[in-house]
């Protein structure tokens, strides 16, 4: 690697890779529990969860980066307290790109479980109910592992799309290398620097192939889980 | 014990008002789809829950419109669907331990064993549901429920979706099932010869209500089919009387003696035996020099002609039979009602040992 990609580029690599992996697990309790509500109650404002979960894939996402800011930054409002309260500070810092991260791909992960859950059969829950089996017993041992496929593709897949968020990252923790500077802010970087397509280009084909083996591999895990 | 169901219940367009008591060991119930059948059973396991009713299995009162709802999770009343409904991610042996895990009372793990003996299941308790044959899945799903140990059994038309080969492979399975375990069972089905075969008394439902109910003796030798039930023939209860040297068992019941090869099934046993109405001749005078063993002397009770056949129930002693002839031969032999005859059996069927 260190003949192909520069320090500081494999820096970008390491970092990207960790705040999507950070990102991704993070959100994905959150993304089950949501998907698990939208799918089964028709309760009152379910619509309105449904438009709030689904806004970071329309919103610009510098827009949500702004709106991370202004809730998350150092004057926000539960910036300013998680900071007072448990010394947590996301802005300028890696842990803020991957709070960014997680909420621009959340769509995508709610969407995935939320499809597997509606696709299983609830027929397998009555079944489930009829041999004694009580909710939370359910949810563990049938709902659960029957949105396994859906579950881990759909977070596959918002990880490679997590590996791209741009917008988000930079407006809300800014682009410092070694510490915020993801591979498509090294890409932006490289660009503003004179002599910089060489590099730019480089990191846009690692990207490239990363995109192919993650989205391929969401494919595999979605077709080969209990066949 | 008992199953007593009463249900009202709006369905869309379609309005359930149902009620029936049954004491019997297998009861069918019985009717075109769409006449409900699936709901009751749906009410029944809790399932759904209907506007008015009451439902009690044995002493049980499992729900009262208002006052007693039990969740299905612990009624005790195990369910085998149509599709089988099997877990996909489990293999067959965990299939099979899941509701037995979840009792209130556990079967011990000799019922374990023999329930995959009796299903025929050793050898496919490794393998994932999504390779097995439609037979093969309805026989785990079948055995998964009685490892529940529930107090009632239903079983929601769970050969329909198999061809008659395999529908052929799971009668004696279910039969067996009937004979062996003393569990009630509901029996869901739109084949009468499904029903005739296990039933002790069948429910018939027409358009969310109950159109008949009685004794499957009385039901499928109904030869007016007022009941909706096609009058296939006639099922009774028989003693192994004797097993006679010449290689014949001799089969007695109220009305006479049937003759068939040689059973397994010792002296004194009580069968249930079926007579198909297309199996039984008749002769106005004894027939003599013919191979049929079975000669039953008869009285007309009813007739019933429709197109080119005409269907006649006779009274061989308090034992009623169906013969099912041609219109021909009805004109021919001047039939009538009260008029004494020869039913000449052509075959016997032996169907399961008696309750």
């Amino acid at each position: 690697m260190g003949d192909l990609l520069s320090p500081a580029e494999a820096d970008a690599l390491w970092l990207s890779l960790r705040v999507s992996s950070v990102a991704i697990l993070a959100a994905l309790p959150f993304a089950f529990l949501t998907a698990l509500l939208l799918s089964r109650r028709r309760f009152w404002g379910a619509g309105l969860v449904e438009t709030a979960v689904h806004l970071p894939l329309v919103l610009p996402p510098v827009a949500v980066g702004y709106l991370l800011l202004v809730v998350f930054g150092g004057r926000g409002v539960l910036g300013a307290w998680l900071y007072a309260a448990l010394g947590i500070r996301f802005v300028f810092s890696w842990t803020g790109a991957a709070l960014a991260s997680a909420l621009i791909t959340f769509p995508l992960q709610v969407r995935a479980i939320r499809l597997a859950l509606e696709t299983s059969d609830a027929g397998l829950s009555e079944a489930a109910r009829t041999l004694g089996a009580r909710p939370l017993d359910r949810l563990l041992n049938i709902t659960l592992p029957l949105a396994l496929p859906g579950l881990v593709s759909g977070a596959i897949t918002a990880f490679a799309a997590s590996l791209g968020e741009f917008g988000a990252i930079i407006t809300f923790v800014s682009n410092i290398p070694g510490e915020t500077q993801t591979l498509p802010l090294a890409i932006y970087a490289a660009l503003q620097a004179p002599g910089g397509e060489v590099a730019a280009a480089r990191l846009c084909t690692l990207s490239i192939l990363l995109a192919i083996f993650f989205v391929g591999l969401g494919d595999l895990a979605a077709k080969r889980i209990w066949r | 014990m008992s199953l007593e169901v009463f249900l009202q219940q709006r369905l869309g367009a379609f309005e359930l008002d149902i009620a029936f008591t049954t004491k019997g060991q297998v009861t069918a119930l019985f009717g075109p789809s769409g006449a409900g059948k699936s709901s009751v059973v749906a009410a029944i396991a809790g399932l759904s829950k209907p506007r008015q009713g009451r439902i009690v299995v044995g002493e049980r009162v499992v729900f009262e419109a208002g006052k007693t709802f039990i969740s299905p999770e612990q009624r005790r009343i195990a369910v085998v669907f149509q599709d089988a409904r099997l877990f996909p991610h489990m293999d067959v042996e965990a299939n099979l331990r899941f509701g037995w895990r979840r009792a209130a009372r556990k079967a011990d793990a000799g019922t374990i064993e023999h329930v995959i003996a009796l299903l025929g299941l050793e050898k496919i308790l490794k393998r994932r549901p999504r390779g097995l044959s439609g037979g093969e899945k309805s026989r785990v799903a079948l055995g998964r429920a009685l490892l529940a140990s529930p107090d009632m059994l239903l079983l929601d038309e769970p050969l329909a979706a198999l061809d008659q080969a395999r529908r052929e492979e799971i009668l004696p399975y279910l039969e067996k099932l009937a004979r062996e375990t003393k569990l009630p069972l509901l029996y869901v089905s739109h084949q009468v010869d499904e029903v005739a075969r296990l039933a002790d008394e069948i429910v018939v439902l027409e358009n969310g209500r109950v159109k008949a109910q009685g004794p499957v003796f009385e039901m499928l030798t109904d030869v007016n089919a007022v009941t909706g039930v096609p009058p296939l023939g006639a099922v009774f209860d028989a003693l192994v009387s004797e097993h006679q040297s010449d290689g014949l068992s001799r089969l007695s019941f109220d009305g006479g003696a049937l003759f068939v090869p040689r059973l397994a099934q010792a002296a004194g046993a009580k069968l249930r035996v079926r007579l198909r109405a297309e199996d039984i001749m008749l002769a106005l005078s004894e027939p003599s020099g013919i191979s049929a063993n079975n000669v039953l002397g008869c009285t007309v009770r009813d007739i019933r002609s429709f197109g080119d056949h005409a269907d006649v129930q006779l009274l061989c002693g308090s034992t009623r039979l169906v013969s099912r002839i041609t219109e021909a031969s009805r004109v021919r032999l001047k039939l009538e009602i009260g008029m004494k005859l020869y039913g000449v059996v052509k075959a016997v069927t032996v169907a399961r040992e008696a309750a």
